[in-house]
């Protein structure tokens, strides 16, 4: 089975804080990680590799230091990378991505299940997965959180999908695009001789011209319908903070209870 | 190469920008500050400078053609089991008032099987015309013959704006019908606006966990299509002798055409509706155990409440996913938030800092989830909530 697995480097952005003065973001060396619902995605992969045979492709869209993320990829257990990295796609948002993407995934090759992870945490959107799906013509299953069962020369899979009112369980064509949520899996670490085992893999490179087809209007800045006019930090609520003081728990807690019912939402 | 283009002739080297880039791509070298291949052309950093020195390069999109040829907003009208949701009610809503700002019409797109009650419940809350489309193939919701029914109708009637829910069917949806429309689909929008000027409709929505807020347009391509989020905008109110045309719309695949099938629903058996949750009481890593959600649960049971946690909290085992709150969970927005031992991680804060009434109980004073607090208690939660609930116990007679 031909496993593709889209990736996005994105800032952890664990180490940022928001500076008190001028409230912008404070990043000292915060490192670029894996989106880490496409951790889950990968994982995936990898098991349905285990299970079924076949490969795991990872693939990622960004500038040359994404090469990281799919070094990481291939130290737990990924078999090819592919890096698309050219300044034609700078600047892509969903839509341009989404395409990128897909005319990258038809030069790999054929293929039976895609992976993303249900979003990406800088971006936050969503949408690559469903777009990606669109642009191939294939099937799409997002939110999924259980593949049930994968019968490849059949060409079934059956997975469960959470959804807000509980979940459903969908049985699809092959082949497949899913987005995956957090419950799914727990990626494994590599170890470090996986890592040094990676760090001797080739990571294929891929600019616009290996695209073969590809209409450049739709790549990049230019080729993305939605343009961002402003950047700007929400607005704070500072000085708002009712700091209670007591001497006692119940005092404490007498107090805050006359504030929460003015406030009137009880 | 970066995107971003620096006019050394007017970059003093401030730095203003280096502090604000989200990716790290610009430093200063001597007196200016240079961009490496780590941008990605996100545009924080032009705002930041105080000496327009920074610049993105502007280019005309290849579009979707003559703009004028569109008209009319259009919401999708999401509905689970023949009941239409919260969040439609809140985006017919804002599709009026949209529809009012352009002088056009607003409509409203019902699929299903058996919803003929949704079409005139969608003109009380004010669409002027609906498309139904009833059919056996759209009981339950799918993807593909929901998203072909909404591209046929696009493309035939070329509406200018089109919104979705930002739910999980509403995000799947949208990606779809926005692909094959090649237009501008922006996720996720806490404001919609249109420019005075220009007509255009300017989405306001969170990035980077909510640290930023970004607007953004689409110029060139129709519909301008965004989903929204719940609970942003309020409910307007119905109005039952308001009329309406309702338009009969046969659905566009047939089953055979169709590649996936729904064989069971399970509905959530702890049900932990997070998002349209009033009132939530969440824990973190500072209760110490699965046991120390017990005070919490004393408390929200009080209050009728719904437990949150923290993905510290998640990640120890000491509760379900489902609880979690924040960047890589849920977005919630309660009347009344209340965190106990939660240290208030921007990835945390990201999730429920829009809450309405926010009251946070920890040891640490110097606590982040503080800045965001309207009201705070500096102490052990262990004696705090069970005091809290029995306050609560007596004021509210139970
Ligand atoms: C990519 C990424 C995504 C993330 N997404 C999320 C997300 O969606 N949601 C989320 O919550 N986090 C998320 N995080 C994690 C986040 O960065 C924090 O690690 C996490 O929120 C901390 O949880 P906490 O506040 O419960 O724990 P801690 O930071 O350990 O804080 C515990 C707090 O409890 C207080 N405390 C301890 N004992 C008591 C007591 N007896 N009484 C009162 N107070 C007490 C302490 O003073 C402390 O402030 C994410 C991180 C990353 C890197
Ligand atoms: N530049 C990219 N390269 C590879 N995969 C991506 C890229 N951007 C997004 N994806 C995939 O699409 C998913 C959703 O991203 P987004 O729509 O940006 O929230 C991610 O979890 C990835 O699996």
């Amino acid at each position: 089975m031909n496993i593709i697995v889209c990736i996005k480097q994105v800032p952890g952005t664990a180490d940022v804080k928001i500076d008190p003065v001028d409230n912008t973001l404070i990043r000292e060396d915060v490192p670029n990680i894996i989106n880490p619902f496409d951790l889950y995605a990968i994982e995936e992969g990898l098991r349905l590799k285990e299970s079924f045979g076949g490969k795991v492709t990872v693939i990622s869209m960004g500038p040359p230091q994404a090469a990281d993320a799919l070094k990481e990829a291939l130290s737990m257990g990924a078999d090819e990378a592919v890096l698309l990295a050219d300044r034609a796609f700078a600047g892509s948002d969903s839509w341009a991505t989404a395409y990128t993407l897909s005319r990258a995934i038809q030069v790999i090759g054929a293929f039976d299940i895609i992976l993303c992870g249900r979003q990406a945490i800088d971006g936050d959107t969503g949408q690559v997965g469903p777009g990606l799906a669109r642009q191939l013509g294939i099937t799409q299953l997002t939110y999924v959180f259980k593949i049930r069962k994968v019968d490849p020369p059949g060409k079934i899979i059956m997975v469960d999908r959470l959804l807000e009112e509980g979940h459903e369980i969908v049985e699809a064509v092959l082949p497949a695009l899913l987005t995956v949520v957090k419950d799914i899996n727990q990626p494994r670490s590599p170890s470090l001789a996986d890592i040094r085992r990676a760090a001797k893999l080739k990571i294929r490179l891929m600019t616009a011209t290996d695209l073969t087809g590809v209409d450049r209007t739709r790549l990049g800045l230019d080729g993305s319908p939605t343009k961002v006019i402003k950047i700007f930090n929400p607005p704070r609520r500072e000085g708002i903070l009712d700091m209670i003081r007591a001497d006692t728990a119940e005092e404490a807690a007498a107090q805050l209870a006359d504030k929460i019912l003015s406030e009137k939402i009880i | 190469m970066p995107l971003l283009e620096i006019d050394k002739t007017k970059c003093v080297g401030c730095g203003n920008c280096v502090d604000v880039c989200p990716f790290g791509a610009l430093s200063l070298e001597g007196d200016t500050v240079v961009v490496n291949e780590k941008c990605t052309g996100c545009g924080a950093c032009l705002e930041a400078c105080p000496f327009m020195a920074l610049r993105l390069p502007e280019s005309p999109s290849p579009g979707t053609g003559d703009m004028k040829q569109y008209s009319g907003v259009w919401v999708w009208i999401e509905q689970f089991n023949g009941q239409m949701g919260n969040l439609a009610i809140e985006i017919l809503g804002q599709g009026r008032r949209l529809a009012d700002l352009r002088h056009s019409a607003l409509t409203a797109c019902v699929l299903g099987h058996h919803i003929e009650p949704i079409t005139r419940e969608a003109i009380s809350y004010g669409a002027d015309r609906v498309f139904w489309v009833d059919a056996p193939s759209l009981a339950v919701y799918r993807t593909a013959p929901y998203a072909a029914v909404l591209i046929n109708l696009a493309r035939l009637h070329k509406p200018e704006i089109f919104l979705l829910g930002a739910s999980s069917r509403g995000r799947d949806l949208a990606g779809s019908v926005a692909t094959d429309l090649y237009t501008g689909l922006t996720a996720d929008c806490t404001g919609l606006d249109i420019d005075p000027e220009k007509g255009l409709l300017i989405q306001t929505r969170p990035a980077f966990g909510g640290n930023i807020m970004a607007m953004i347009i689409c110029p060139g391509h129709r519909p301008q299509m965004a989903t929204v989020r719940h609970r942003v905008f309020e409910k307007p109110p119905a109005n039952l002798l308001r009329q309406g045309e309702v338009i009969t719309i046969a659905p566009a695949l047939t089953e055979e055409q169709i590649s996936t099938r729904v064989t069971n629903f399970i509905p959530e058996i702890d049900k932990v509706n997070l998002a349209y949750a009033r009132i939530i009481v969440s824990g973190g890593r500072g209760v110490g155990g699965p046991e120390g959600f017990k005070p919490l649960r004393e408390l929200a049971d009080i209050l009728g409440g719904t437990i949150g946690a923290s993905r510290s909290a998640v990640d120890a085992g000491w509760i379900s996913y489902a609880h979690q709150v924040g960047q890589t969970g849920r977005t919630v927005r309660p009347d009344l938030y209340i965190a106990c031992g939660i240290s208030g991680a921007i990835q945390h804060l990201a999730g429920m800092k829009t809450s309405k009434v926010i009251v946070a109980i920890n040891k640490n004073p110097d606590a982040p989830i503080f800045s965001v607090a309207h009201y705070g208690i500096t102490g052990d939660l262990f004696q705090i909530v069970p005091a809290l609930t029995a306050q609560f116990k007596k004021r509210l007679n139970k």
